[in-house]
């Protein structure tokens, strides 16, 4: 069994961990107190022949302590989650230096769109890649995520970033890696029959090898003349198991898709 | 004791002794003891059912693509060769929730319980609208019948979760399923017509027709908590019948509230379904609460600590529960700002459930402790709830929330608050009114045994799921294995799955008790737990119209222990002063 978080390799995965460690103190110290004085009570206060509880209606110091304590503890929390939920999903949050990448949902696959050499969306040397996301460690990523039919979660555990994908909504979410590596992303908002498989490689390089996969793929673009989508194919499919848009014909009523 | 002739409300006290055909007293009857029972067994049907589903859905996390045993039964549609299809699953997620949340804990909680309890508790004859009951149960019958059905229909049941989050829900392209949705949608808003009717019967019964001397600070809890649960539902249950309606028009008539292509807004839903979920989500653990404050009181032998504090937390739950619903939207691309907003609600409505707790182990406090199984399911509530209530912090620190939205985190903590701590309260209160329903007792060294096993596999099932939940596992998955961060835990699956059929094998246990004591328990006294409130105080199963003479209440709920009554350790609700007179309330 496991009892502790993925591997964190993003920046500010420290203060998503960091609460987890609070909230677990505060919960688990308030665990012991209720569950270690039940039992101890039941003990304590079992039934005995000619023995009469205690008659009384309650103490209202006692009373006014149980909730003057959790109310300030769970205030307190509260503050404390505000700043760093401000700090990862504010709006503006994003570093202005991000780099910018395009990721579109739909059943069962994520589509990824990069900014090419001239690092602006939305200008002709844009090219896009199937169930598979570049980008390059130490830099902040500003993801700007849509869906085209039902919703979708962009869930990357060891980045710590969840975020619906709305259809008719574009929503930014920002990252940054601290780590070269391959991960995955998953589909954590139920989309139909293929969600289990709704999954797409990550693959974190470092800056200069991320230079290089541009160069290459701008490069194959220009060869075939047309906007390349490069499609997950058999190559990734060792450690990604069978999850990738290839299967995606092979279901049953394969509505939509 | 004097006559009371003075009914406040002018009904009658004794009505209709005449003899009713067997079809008037138990089929169609206006009595609010038979509606109870009545939905009872419909309650505990559907229970059998949700839990039939998880069954198959365990089945095939731990080992998925497996045949399942009579596997064959199933078509080809939703498990060729007995191996379940994903789109069955997606169904079998769907229909678990729908009939667990709606047909099993809400219909246990609220329409057996408030329909049973409230009349008796409060000294009435019967509700204030009998026939209107008549109408609730007999709503909910084809609601449910509904819901079943929808397996056998083309493209199988509802598939979109039990929250059905547009578009998914909303467009049959998208989720294969067309006919089971649109039954999913009228199955619910039968069941929440069925739920308005009971509300405002409850709501008005309440109101009007306590006996003389049942003043508002002398209600059971289990009362008070009914009555606060009524009010949510009556203001919750509409919103969903509203969105429900909205969802069925985006499928059949071509309007597009949730649909973005025409200016529609998926997130529209997610408010509509969570303004009601949320509070409907203290529709479920309300009573429940109600239920143990009472049996832990006479289980302790002392009166309820902090009663009045009592009563203010579940007034400020249902205030407060109106106002959190977004923290279920955390990370649906709803402004974070709101985020931030509905976190802080979020964290306060914590305060009353904590309250709630302590003052739950300040009746325990000094008490003088009787273990039969109501008290030992009562226990077991409260050493469970406080589980799902701290599990709960986690979700509600949005940021933190990030992570584990949507994983099995959320699973855990749903079955820790539902089945730890609803299903818990229900056997709890099931065991302590059954003398009453049925005028027998059950065996109480079966529901000791039923209580153990079904304490530790509950927590052998779930408890697991939390930690499933931190190393990123998504929920209604098909199957996990394809991930890399969560491949290493298919043992972990298969642990859950077992404690989950063992778990479901405890229900056995219970459905013989609960059988058998009905034929062969044995005959229970008026009072058989010494209690204090009004229903133990008429024979066991009370009569039609409830009572010889009509209670006239001098005492507060709970007077367990008085020091000034001396011949033994409870004094009745309806017991005169001038035979006993307490200082004090």
């Amino acid at each position: 069994m496991n009892w502790s978080l993925p591997e964190n390799i993003a920046t500010y995965g420290g203060k998503i961990d960091a609460l987890f460690w609070v909230i677990t103190i505060v919960t688990g110290i308030a665990f012991v107190l209720v569950e270690v004085g039940i039992i101890w009570f039941c003990v304590k206060y079992r039934r005995r022949e000619g023995h009469r509880a205690y008659y009384t209606h309650g103490s209202k110091s006692l009373e006014v302590l149980w909730t003057a304590v959790p109310a300030l503890a769970l205030v307190a929390l509260g503050v404390y989650s505000a700043s760093v939920w401000a700090y990862i999903k504010g709006r503006d949050a994003a570093p202005s230096e991000s780099l910018h990448i395009a990721v579109s949902a739909k059943q069962f696959e994520w589509n990824v769109t990069y900014a090419g050499a001239d690092e602006v969306l939305g200008t002709s040397d844009d090219f896009s890649t199937r169930n598979q996301l570049h980008f390059p460690v130490n830099r902040p990523i500003l993801v700007w995520l849509e869906a085209e039919d039902v919703l979708h979660s962009f869930f990357i555990p060891q980045l710590r970033v969840k975020q619906d994908a709305v259809p008719g909504m574009t929503i930014p979410v920002w990252f940054e890696a601290t780590k070269t590596g391959d991960y995955q992303i998953g589909c954590a908002e139920l989309c139909g029959l293929g969600h289990y498989r709704m999954r797409a490689r990550v693959t974190i390089h470092e800056p200069a090898a991320y230079e290089a996969w541009v160069g290459e793929q701008i490069a194959a673009r220009a060869a075939s003349g047309e906007p390349t989508v490069v499609a997950a194919s058999a190559d990734l499919g060792n450690d990604v198991g069978d999850g990738t848009g290839q299967h995606a014909g092979h279901d049953h009523s394969a509505g939509g898709m | 004791m004097a006559t009371i002739v003075a009914e406040p409300t002018g009904i009658p006290v004794v009505e209709e002794h005449h003899e009713m055909s067997f079809i008037r007293k138990y089929i169609f009857s206006s009595d609010h003891k038979v509606i109870g029972i009545q939905f009872l067994f419909l309650s505990l049907f559907f229970l059998l059912v949700g839990g039939l589903l998880a069954m198959l859905m365990r089945w095939q996390l731990a080992w998925p693509g497996r045949p399942m045993p009579f596997g064959g039964l199933f078509p080809e549609t939703m498990a060729p060769d007995g191996i379940m299809l994903p789109e069955f699953y997606i169904s079998l997620v769907t229909m678990h929730g729908t009939f667990m949340v709606f047909f099993a804990i809400m219909l246990l909680l609220v329409g057996v319980y408030a329909n049973y309890l409230i009349p008796l508790q409060i000294g009435a004859p019967d509700m204030a609208f009998p026939r209107l009951n008549m109408l609730s149960f007999w709503t909910a019958v084809p609601a449910g019948l509904i819901a079943l059905a929808s397996f056998a229909v083309e493209g199988g049941a509802a598939g979109a979760g039990w929250t059905s989050y547009a578009p998914l829900s909303g467009m049959p392209e998208y989720s294969g399923v067309s006919m089971g949705q649109q039954m999913w949608i009228v199955s619910l808003v039968l069941l929440g017509l069925s739920s308005i009717l009971g509300s405002t019967n409850y709501i008005t019964t309440v109101i009007n027709m306590r006996a003389p001397g049942m003043l508002w600070t002398r209600m059971p809890l289990t009362v008070w908590a009914l009555f606060i649960t009524a009010i949510l539902g009556l203001l919750a249950m509409p919103v969903l019948s509203g969105g429900l309606i909205m969802l069925l028009f985006d499928q059949t008539i071509g309007t597009h509230f949730f649909l973005p292509e025409t200016g529609g807004q998926p997130l529209l839903w997610q408010h509509l379904f969570w303004f009601f979920g949320h509070p409907e989500v203290y529709i479920l653990i309300l009573p429940a609460m109600g239920f143990v404050s009472e049996i832990l009181s006479a289980g302790s032998r002392k009166p309820v600590f902090g009663y009045k504090a009592m009563v203010g937390a579940i007034v400020a739950i249902a205030f407060l529960g109106f106002i959190v619903w977004g923290h279920h939207m955390f990370q649906s691309g709803m402004n974070p700002v709101l985020g931030t907003s509905f976190m802080v609600s979020t964290m306060v409505i914590a305060v009353p459930s904590a309250i709630k707790t302590f003052n739950w182990m300040g009746t325990m406090w000094r008490g003088n402790l009787h273990f039969h199984t109501p008290m030992l399911f009562a226990i077991g509530f409260v050493m469970l709830f406080v589980i799902g209530g701290l599990s709960g912090i986690f979700m509600a620190s949005a940021p933190f929330d990030i992570f584990i939205h949507d994983t099995y985190f959320i699973v855990a903590h749903i079955h820790y608050v539902l089945f730890g701590g609803a299903l818990f309260a229900i056997f709890a209160a099931i065991y302590y009114w059954f003398p009453k329903m049925f005028g027998r007792m059950m065996n109480d060294r079966w529901g000791k045994i039923h209580f153990a096993l079904t304490f530790i596999f509950f927590n052998l099932a779930f408890f697991p799921m939390h930690t499933q939940g931190l190393a990123g596992m998504m929920r209604r998955l098909y199957d996990t294995s394809g991930y890399t961060h969560t491949a290493d835990l298919q043992g972990t699956h298969l642990l859950i799955t077992i404690s989950a059929f063992a778990l479901f094998a405890t229900g056995v246990i219970f459905a013989i008790n609960f059988f058998g004591s009905m034929f062969r328990g044995e005959k229970a006294p008026p009072n058989p737990w010494n209690a204090t409130s009004l229903e133990w105080q008429t024979p066991s199963p009370p009569k039609h119209g409830n009572w010889e003479q009509a209670p006239v209440v001098y005492h507060g709920p709970h007077e367990y222990s008085h020091p000034d009554v001396t011949d033994k350790d409870w004094l009745a609700q309806n017991e005169r002063p001038d035979v006993v007179s307490p200082a004090g309330h």
